[in-house]
């Protein structure tokens, strides 16, 4: 059992000794650490394991206009350190997202960052324009970057132009921070960073799932519904570090780094890289508490070598 | 409420040629188990296999503290399991999902378990029984030796009937068929169903040309078993269960970890 006394100081060791505060393009974060779309539903799933009000800020599942009923099964499937997933964009809508789950979210002291997804640009603009006039939204991370969804998603991110162009149409109907969730499946991360920092995102977020897929040898046919999935967990990790470090060095928005990211360690190598923030996603699944684990691990090593200020870590490997 | 955290192995046994009983000393679990539910358990510490495994709950005994679980070696992750030993640590949350509710008013329950679908059955036998519901409980396996758990069974007074694919066994074919000559003469008005699709298929089909409504429980790929990202869905009629066919758009998914894995029989669409 932990003493409530030994908590408190650990609090004030935590909020005194050292400062996890970070701005990620407008949005004011308590500490560097929040979850990745998809993998914490809208925040109530992981209520029972994660203390909400201590997060940096939670990003909620991808929601679009519509309501989409998501590919068929199976749709994960485990890898090597990782995991394949074609779940689709199932959701509920925006409009049941506002009515039914913002709601919730609103009792927690933290930021509410919401994942938009689109089929054309019409659809982004007016998806941006219900949740920028919702109560309880702090900022919108655009997923230009989905692999499994048909239209829209990834075929935005990867095309230089389009990517730019979505992002445009949301800044355009939105005065929310604007996070830019990029794809890993480009040729160059660099060119569409810049891309769409020029066309009035806030903040870059990488990276979204890499395309792959699995083969069941018994029935010689795809293993996953939608045949191809997003890989996500460590094994895609060097990858995801590689490229915050390219991006953040070329570009000057603030970044949020995610990809395999399973511990403080895990997320102190995307900070030193040039991560502003962190998501955690995969991590969820294995360890319900990753988040809560990481913040403090952070903190610990922040002690553990006298570093007194978050900020002064980002990109401290190449600074 | 929900358990996240370290239970301690007191008993892991190999009870068939790939099935393992484990007993789990886990008192602020078990305390919150009901027959249906389910443990999400992390089978390696490392990243391999990095998801967890839903297994469901085989037994529950409040008095101790403990829950048992009957699993078939499948795979890597539940090869790690039959590793464990006595006094091992291991990493579980739960109880997790919808389990199995026994409705008012029945008096004859039909009990149906293929392959390792008959794990979950156990502590629904126990409730049966307790109600003083009558109860006949079919198992269906691939040969003899795959028939697990016969005799726990019917040490608890229950009548038991087995169907094995080979005919090793008692009737041979599906357990479909057993129940296609079981129900006639039975006459449950109502079942309970665990087992691989093909078979909850067959007994959704079977049950409905009866007029026998049930309940069924669903397995499929999970990911973080908290119904939050989506992964273990299956197709659920809307509408209040009204024929309509899916390509018509008529179902949406729903999901087994939260939603289930126990649902109406009526109200899940199976695919082949």
């Amino acid at each position: 059992m932990t003493n409530p006394a030994d908590n408190l100081t650990d609090r004030q060791a935590g909020s005194q000794g050292v400062n996890l505060s970070v701005n990620l393009g407008g949005l004011q974060m308590k500490n560097p650490v929040t979850t990745a779309s998809g993998t914490f539903g809208f925040g109530p799933e992981y209520a029972p394991y994660v203390d909400l009000n201590r997060l940096g800020a939670i990003t909620v599942k991808g929601t679009t206009l519509e309501p989409r009923k998501g590919n068929p099964t199976p749709r994960i499937a485990e890898t090597p350190a990782g995991i394949l997933n074609c779940i689709g964009l199932q959701n509920p809508g925006v409009d049941h997202f506002i009515r039914e789950d913002l709601p919730y979210l609103r009792n927690y002291d933290t930021p509410v960052i919401v994942n938009i997804a689109g089929n054309s640009l019409d659809d982004y603009a007016e998806v941006t324009r219900r949740l920028s006039g919702a109560q309880g939204v702090s900022a919108l991370e655009v997923n230009i970057s989905c692999p499994n969804v048909k239209q829209g998603g990834m075929v935005f991110g990867t095309d230089c132009m389009m990517a730019a162009e979505v992002i445009r149409v949301v800044r355009e109907n939105t005065t929310l921070p604007l996070i830019a969730k990029l794809s890993p499946n480009v040729t160059d991360i660099v060119e569409i960073a810049g891309r769409v920092a020029e066309a009035g995102a806030d903040a870059l977020a990488l990276i979204n799932t890499l395309l792959g897929m699995k083969i069941d040898i018994r029935s010689r046919k795809p293993f996953l519904g939608n045949i191809m999935g997003g890989l996500s967990g460590p094994a895609i990790r060097p990858v995801a570090v590689r490229m915050v470090w390219q991006a953040a060095q070329a570009v000057r928005l603030p970044i949020l780094g995610m990809g395999g990211i399973m511990n403080a360690e895990d997320a102190i190598e995307f900070i030193l890289a040039g991560a502003t923030a962190v998501a955690v996603g995969t991590a969820n699944f294995v360890n319900p508490a990753a988040t809560m684990d990481i913040i403090t691990g952070i903190q610990q090593y922040m002690r553990d070598n006298g570093i007194t200020d978050i900020n002064d870590l980002v990109g401290a490997a190449w600074k | 409420m929900s358990f996240s955290g370290l239970g301690e192995v007191v008993m892991n046994t190999k009870v068939g040629p790939e099935h393992f009983l484990m007993r789990v000393y886990v008192p602020q679990l078990t305390k919150l188990a009901k027959p249906g539910r389910f443990v999400h358990i992390r089978c390696s510490s490392g990243m391999d296999p990095l998801l967890r495994r839903p297994i469901s709950l085989h037994g529950i005994d409040y008095g101790k503290g403990t829950i048992s679980l009957l699993y078939q070696v499948v795979g890597t992750g539940t090869r790690m399991l039959a590793e464990m030993s006595p006094g091992d640590g291991i990493d579980l949350m739960g109880p997790l999902g919808n389990g199995f509710t026994i409705p008012d008013g029945i008096n004859k329950a039909l009990v149906v378990g293929g392959g390792i679908g008959v794990a979950p059955l156990f502590p629904l036998v126990q409730s049966l029984k307790h109600y003083g519901i009558e109860q006949t409980v079919l198992l269906g396996a691939r040969s003899a030796a795959f028939v697990i758990g016969r005799e726990q069974l019917e040490s608890l007074g229950v009548k038991v009937k087995i169907a094995t694919d080979d005919g090793s066994f008692g009737y041979q074919g599906f357990v479909t068929g057993l129940a296609e000559d079981v129900i006639p003469a039975a006459k449950p008005d109502y079942f309970f169903a665990c087992g691989p699709y093909p078979m909850l298929k067959g007994l959704i089909s079977l049950t409905k040309g009866f007029g026998l409504s049930g309940q069924v429980s669903l397995e499929e790929y999970m990911g973080c078993g908290v119904g939050a990202c989506l992964a273990c869905v299956c197709k659920n009629r809307t509408g209040g269960g009204t024929e309509q066919p899916a390509s018509a758009g008529g179902f949406e998914y729903k999901k087994v970890c939260t939603d289930g894995p126990v649902f109406e029989a009526s109200e899940v669409i199976l695919d082949d």
